[in-house]
């Protein structure tokens, strides 16, 4: 039987169904332990010195006062760094300020000291000689010729001679002649679009416990989506062997991408080398938004031609993203995905990654995409309902199918856009009355999934349980989703396995848990591990009964003698073959080590009800539903939870979240209270359709869920809110007194 | 700098600690006590992650200081279950899968039983506004609001 057929009929026994994660107790009980919960004897308070700047030069860093101060054990500036490696030498920069500080929070010197009240102290003693410069912080901004330029010589070849140092590269995607299918159409829209910067938001701060000694070896527990990544970073920026630095991932109080880059860990290490002590470091909350990453903000320009039966003739698209202050906005992503719904025989995305005084942006969930897919998905929605065409049938009309070559080059095998738009169609939700001053909004949105290395192993115990090994940190109950994949496939109850996330001395290289790839590679890494396990476990029971192995095969958590010639023998359960495993040949285990390909993509269709106060301009959302393809849903509440939340920090993007900077190019926001994230007296119930369309890549049909859920609802929410007022909505975040400026004037 | 001496009750037992004039209680639980189920999200009562009860009442530890612990009954997360058996506010977020990440999950169970305690019978209006305190920033709220309502039906079918 191929592939593609055992996956549609296989009838599983535990994938699909929702039990209890393992880590809850843990976690409903506060015993589960987060970055800042762990301790060591002896450990010392590292904190950082931070630029009150957006740009400036540092002239001097007089440490002295602060290492005269009674309790400091140890102060570091990047002097205490010398020279690194290239491919680190911008994260080591943004850990510690050289020649400049870049922006507003730039962390340019640390010291460790034995209490927080001393370590504040040593912070107000040390004196930075700045040389105030001018700054930048818009992206518009930044790209005009006689703007402050913030690093010379970083500009690539793919800029034309004559624009700002800012503008890092450009990137081009698409095929086809814009130009020819624009003159084809019967209405182009052509519109600029500008969307905030916005912070992950995660609850839990930055935080580690670093210890080095001084022949090089270094512990460290750290809050992290990529703990051989921190591993990696840190040995290259502290010219380390990796061997010898192991680091724990601790429990991990969300990421959405934040937390795949360093920002303390280098200099705790450093801190700990040199006072010989353990460091303990935590963010603030405030510099959590001033210095960790947000994402790009976006200034970005479409011109889509329609026909008046509903046909795209071309799209463009230029995309202008801030990363702040170094180069790595996620341009090239969102120029990949804007557009990547559709079938489109004219498509064209140009991209331009701009350095500004800002944070550096760090990943944020499904990174770019859902500024892209904002402004496209409006256009789109404005020439549907401009021809007075209903919006999911012009979607239907146009999207991607299985053969479509994508806006970005691939062409697409089985993907399920079309039967996210058939099951909104056929959702109550879209033939429901609105009332006044409602609307209601439906987007599309696609994110590209990511498979990467991938090591796990799982060992058979004596008395039959089992412990699967992985190197990911658990982020939202994929501890839950990897037992129930390695206890479906060596056919054993989900009680009888352990998932463990290892440190980095227990596996080979993990890619980052980022780009939705650890259900998908994880699991599938899991599977093989399993089919090794299996493999040798059938191996010992021939062995015991005197059969070829090849006579053996495994069904329903035992070994059978398979076929007519192989002997009568009853079967041999996992738990009799791991009893007598010292007397085969000892322990039993199997491992699966892969750079994982084939993750499928997945898309989305959001459809969102609002009603715009006329008064005030505020926006309250009435009613939501999700509709995504999972590919195969393994544990269902989890899937349900990640297009719930996607779409809720989607709802903060499109109505509230923004970075406000002054004149003076300082975060007036940086704190919860100013920084309005989703609470829940904002929100209704997230409904959730799953839908099952098999990835061919991965042997149960799984696809990642995790990012595409944010991707639709800047655009389905700008939709909703232009339907109920009448006015085009083209900026984010759409807050009251955006909203209502823009009623008052019409636009 | 001398420190001060506090006698206080958390979580039924009696409890002294000596901290610093500024100290909050929050810093003592976690540093001082080891108690680091109750988190630190913000530090300003904005994320509601360090939510305790004193003497019922629930409150941000972030906001309170150590020394005004004098005398009071604290209850946080670690005194939620007795023993091995979970509150049935925690069998349901796990059952519901009502947590992603976890850390906001001890600062919203002990927001949610103390409405229960008030309000038995709260609606979805009223579970949403009392937890307009807490941040979750995986769940979208959904799941977590579901678990405090089941469990609410369940507690009064209980009694």
């Amino acid at each position: 039987m191929a592939l593609d057929d055992s996956r549609k009929t296989r009838q599983f026994r535990i994938v699909g169904t929702r039990p209890d994660r393992p880590d809850g107790i843990d976690k409903v009980t506060g015993r589960a332990r987060f970055g800042a919960d762990m301790v060591a004897p002896g450990m010392l308070t590292g904190r950082i010195l931070r630029s009150p700047h957006a740009h400036a030069r540092i002239r001097r860093i007089d440490t002295s006062k602060a290492e005269a101060l009674a309790g400091v054990k140890a102060v570091v500036t990047r002097a205490d760094f010398g020279d690194v490696p290239d491919h680190v030498a911008d994260i080591m920069e943004n850990c510690l300020a050289g020649e400049k500080a870049l922006y507003d929070g730039h962390a340019v010197a640390a010291v460790a000291a034995i209490s927080p009240a001393v370590a504040r102290q040593a912070l107000r003693l040390i004196e930075v000689d700045y040389e105030v410069l001018p700054h930048v912080t818009d992206v518009d901004e930044a790209m005009k010729p006689d703007a402050p330029v913030l690093h010379e010589g970083r500009q690539q070849e793919t800029v034309p001679a004559g624009m700002s140092g800012n503008v890092i590269s450009r990137v081009e995607f698409g095929h086809g002649d814009i130009e020819a299918g624009l003159a084809k159409a019967d209405r182009v829209v052509e519109r600029t679009y500008r969307t905030a910067a916005v912070h992950q938001g995660y609850i839990e701060p930055h935080a580690c416990l670093a210890t080095m000694t001084a022949d090089g070896q270094g512990d460290l527990w750290v809050c992290t989506q990529g703990h051989y990544m921190v591993r990696n970073t840190c040995a290259a920026i502290l010219g380390l062997d990796q061997g010898q630095l192991r680091v724990t991932a601790s429990e991990i109080g969300g990421g959405f991408g934040g937390k795949t880059t360093l920002f303390l860990e280098p200099v705790a290490l450093m801190l700990s080398k040199k006072s010989g002590r353990p460091i303990k470091m935590v963010m603030s909350r405030s510099e959590v938004f001033r210095a960790s990453g947000p994402t790009a903000s976006s200034s970005i320009d479409v011109r889509i031609g329609m026909t008046r039966e509903g046909r795209i003739t071309a799209g463009f698209a230029e995309l202008r993203f801030q990363g702040g202050a170094w180069p790595g906005a996620p341009v090239g992503v969102g120029a990949m995905s804007g557009f990547a719904s559709y079938d489109l025989e004219n498509v064209k995305t140009v991209g331009w990654d701009v350095v500004t005084n800002r944070p550096k942006a760090a990943a944020y969930r499904a990174p770019g995409a859902p500024m892209a897919t904002f402004a496209i998905e409006s256009a789109i929605d404005e020439l549907a309902r401009g021809f007075g065409l209903d919006p999911l049938e012009v979607r239907l009309m146009n999207g991607a199918d299985e053969g479509t070559k994508s806006s970005y080059g691939p062409t697409y095998p089985a993907i399920g856009l079309k039967a996210t738009l058939e099951a909104a169609k056929a959702h109550p939700h879209w033939t429901a009355p609105l009332g006044k001053n409602q609307g209601r909004g439906v987007a599309c949105g696609f994110w590209f999934n990511f498979g990467g290395d991938t090591s796990v192993s799982l060992s058979i115990s004596p008395d039959g349980t089992v412990t699967l090994t992985e190197g990911n940190p658990d982020i939202g109950g994929s501890r839950a989703a990897m037992t129930m994949i390695a206890a479906e496939e060596l056919g054993i109850p989900y009680d009888q396995v352990r998932t463990v996330v290892a440190d980095t001395g227990s596996l080979g290289q993990n890619e980052v848990t980022h780009g939705s790839r650890v259900t998908f590679s994880v699991g599938l890494a899991t599977i093989k591990a399993a089919e090794a396990a299996k493999k040798e476990m059938c191996r010992r029971a021939a062995m015991v009964w005197g059969i070829d192995e090849d006579a053996v095969e495994w069904e329903d958590g035992a070994a059978r003698p398979a076929g007519p010639n192989a002997g009568k023998f009853p079967p041999m359960t996992l738990k009799e073959i791991a009893a007598i495993a010292s007397k085969t040949g000892g322990p039993i285990a199997g491992h699966h080590e892969v750079m994982a390909e084939g993750a499928g993509v997945s898309f989305a269709t959001h459809m969102v009800d609002v009603e715009v106060d006329p008064e005030t301009g505020a926006t309250k959302i009435l009613r939501y539903t999700v509709f995504q393809d999972a590919g195969k849903a393994v544990h269902p509440s989890y899937v349900e939870g990640q297009f719930q939340g996607g779409a809720v920090q989607g709802i903060g993007w499109a109505l509230n979240e923004e970075y406000i900077y002054g004149k003076d190019g300082l975060l007036q926001n940086a704190g919860f209270l100013d920084y309005r994230i989703p609470v829940a007296s904002d929100l209704p119930m997230i409904d959730t359709v799953i839908l099952e369309i098999p990835n061919p890549g991965h042997p149960y049909g799984v696809r990642g869920v995790g990012e595409t859920s944010i991707v639709p609802p800047l655009a389905a929410i700008a939709n909703a809110v232009s339907a109920a007022t009448g006015v085009r909505m083209t900026q984010l975040p759409m807050s009251p007194p955006r909203v209502l400026a823009a009623i008052q004037t019409g636009g | 700098m001398s420190r001060i001496h506090v006698t206080t009750k958390i979580n039924g037992d009696e409890t002294e600690f000596l901290c610093d004039a500024e100290a909050t209680l929050l810093d003592v639980l976690r540093d001082e006590l080891g108690l680091t189920g109750t988190k630190e999200g913000c530090g300003t009562g904005d994320c509601g992650a360090c939510s305790v009860t004193v003497d019922g009442r629930l409150v941000c530890s972030c906001l309170m200081l150590g020394a005004e612990a004098e005398g009071r009954q604290i209850t946080t997360i670690e005194g939620m279950a007795e023993g091995e058996v979970l509150h049935p506010l925690q069998k349901k977020f796990i059952e519901m899968a009502a947590l992603q990440c976890g850390i906001c999950t001890p600062g919203i169970l002990v927001a949610a039983k103390s409405l229960l305690e008030r309000n038995p019978d709260p609606s979805e209006v009223e579970v949403r506004y009392w937890l307009a305190g807490n941040l979750c920033r995986c769940t979208g709220y959904d799941k977590i609001i579901r678990a405090v309502m089941d469990t609410a039906a369940d507690m009064r079918r209980a009694s």
